[in-house]
């Protein structure tokens, strides 16, 4: 429902975008936006029409607020924020990350929950949101919360914040896919439910992405192979017919 | 049989979104209509909570006007142009719901308390432009009719093909609200609404009659040119 709402808003937004395609005040020039005046293909864009997009954007900017206050709510109130706040090590941790998925580092480095890239991810994300909102609020009603318009910098301003909260949140998003579907196609059950089952996921979903397409459980492990602290590689199905238990 | 908060969330998100694809199904674009009709009704509430005499609009210190560079548009075939030989002296008819109707001539409005309001232009499109307006502020012309308690809504009325739109009582009378005649100091031109237009930054461009033959204290609102066309009634910034 969430990634629903949000296709929409971003596809409504940009429609909206698209009636102005630049950030310049008229009369004026502005140096931050290098596509200026350059529109936005309409296939990527919702509502048909200014109004239209205009209707579902604030239609749909209360389905997104209220997810993210449930979402923050369940995060604090199961202490799950503890996953993701940056700690001392998560610089290091991420680049070593990147060097595994670029094949410069063989091992998958350890991690906690999330891997250091994910969790930068997801730490970064919330706060990229509520940049989106508060400008967005800003750029609504420009004038009856002027203070909110003057805190990011005026009108012009607030709208490009909001752009590019909009930019990242997109960008975060198309990686976030990509590597579910990649890395640990497994975990979709678990967003959907709630349970994870790491026995299911490819290498305990320590993985670089589409190892699952060519991964062929080989058994027993041994030990050497076992990483300290990762999460235990899948036992063997008992017989064939049995599967994976869910 | 028991149900624990998981399988709540896991059994309600599958109807919640089995609900959508119905909704998608049967109905389509209907549905999705009657929604973001119920979320624009809302969202007025929600604005005109908001909405505040005392929120002025300020330009940023310094920003350029727009000058020349301010668009224009009319929906008449050729910019619509007062012809005193057709339809002699223009005049602005302020009436409706109100103890005292009148009708002001330019000299009748050059006469009455006259503002210079410094604002931004915030077009539905998404830019901005700084100008200044000269005028009359709509709340001395409401001093002048004393309009009934039960108007609650505004309509300024054009002979530019019969655009109008209407307006809620609270940004009509808006202290930046003003029948202006003049933009950035010269006398206002055919392409931006001569001889007066109304002109205030609480409101989307398109709410700001230009071409302005009438004003009409009203108990409910008429829809207006663009309102109709589906964009907001409320039109606030």
């Amino acid at each position: 429902m969430n990634a629903v709402a949000i296709v929409i808003m971003v596809g409504s937004g940009l429609r909206i975008f698209n009636a102005y395609p630049a950030f310049a005040r008229r009369g004026e020039t502005f140096r931050w936006y290098p596509f200026e005046h350059k529109s936005i293909p309409l296939n990527l864009t919702f509502g048909g029409w200014l109004g239209g997009a205009r209707h579902w954007h604030f239609a749909m900017m209360w389905v997104l607020v209220v997810n993210g206050l449930v979402y923050l709510a369940f995060v604090f109130l199961h202490g799950e924020w503890r996953d993701l706040v940056p700690r001392r090590n998560d610089p290091r941790d991420a680049i070593e990350m990147m060097k595994f998925y670029l094949f410069i580092k063989k091992r998958h480095p350890h991690q906690g929950k999330h891997n250091a890239l994910q969790k930068s991810a997801y730490f970064a994300l919330p706060l990229v949101s509520a940049l989106a909102v508060v400008s967005g609020i800003a750029i609504w009603k420009p004038v009856q919360l002027a203070w909110l318009a003057n805190l990011l910098g005026g009108y012009v301003w607030a709208r490009y914040w909001h752009f590019v909260a909009m930019t990242i949140i997109v960008v975060l998003s198309v990686i976030h896919v990509f590597m579910v579907f990649a890395v640990d196609p497994y975990s979709i059950r678990s967003m959907v439910t709630g349970r994870y089952n790491p026995n299911a996921s490819p290498e305990a979903r320590n993985a670089r992405p589409f190892y699952h397409l060519f991964y062929k459980p080989t058994f027993p492990v041994s030990d050497a192979d076992v990483v300290p602290g990762a999460i235990a590689p899948p036992l063997p199905p008992k017989n064939p017919s049995d599967g994976i238990e869910i | 049989m028991s149900i624990d908060r998981r399988d709540f969330l896991s059994l309600s998100g599958s109807a919640l979104y089995a609900a959508i694809l119905a909704g998608c199904n049967s109905k389509g674009p209907r549905t999705a209509q009657r929604l973001i009709k119920y979320a624009e009704r809302k969202n007025e509430v929600v604005e005109r909570a908001l909405f505040r005499h005392t929120s002025m609009d300020a330009t940023q210190s310094g920003a350029h006007a727009a000058g020349n560079k301010l668009p224009s548009y009319f929906i008449s075939k050729t910019v619509p142009v007062w012809d005193e030989g057709v339809r002699g002296k223009w005049t602005l008819e302020v009436g409706g719901m109100v103890a005292k109707p009148v009708t002001l001539s330019m000299d009748d409005l050059l006469h009455l308390p006259r503002v210079a309001n410094r604002v931004n232009h915030y077009c539905v499109e998404g830019w901005t432009a700084v100008e200044t307006w000269t005028g009359v502020p709509m709340r001395e012309l409401a001093k002048l009719v004393q309009p009934d308690a039960n108007a609650k809504f505004v309509d300024f009325q054009s002979f530019d093909d019969g655009y109008h739109e209407s307006w809620d009582m609270e940004g009509a009378l808006h202290p930046q609200t003003v029948v202006a005649y003049a933009l950035d100091g010269t006398m206002l031109g055919p392409a931006h609404g001569a001889p007066a237009r109304v002109y205030s930054p609480v409101k989307l461009g398109y709410k700001n009659t230009k071409y302005l033959t009438k004003i009409a204290f009203m108990p409910v609102a008429n829809g207006g040119y663009w309102s109709d066309a589906g964009y907001e009634w409320y039109g606030g910034v």
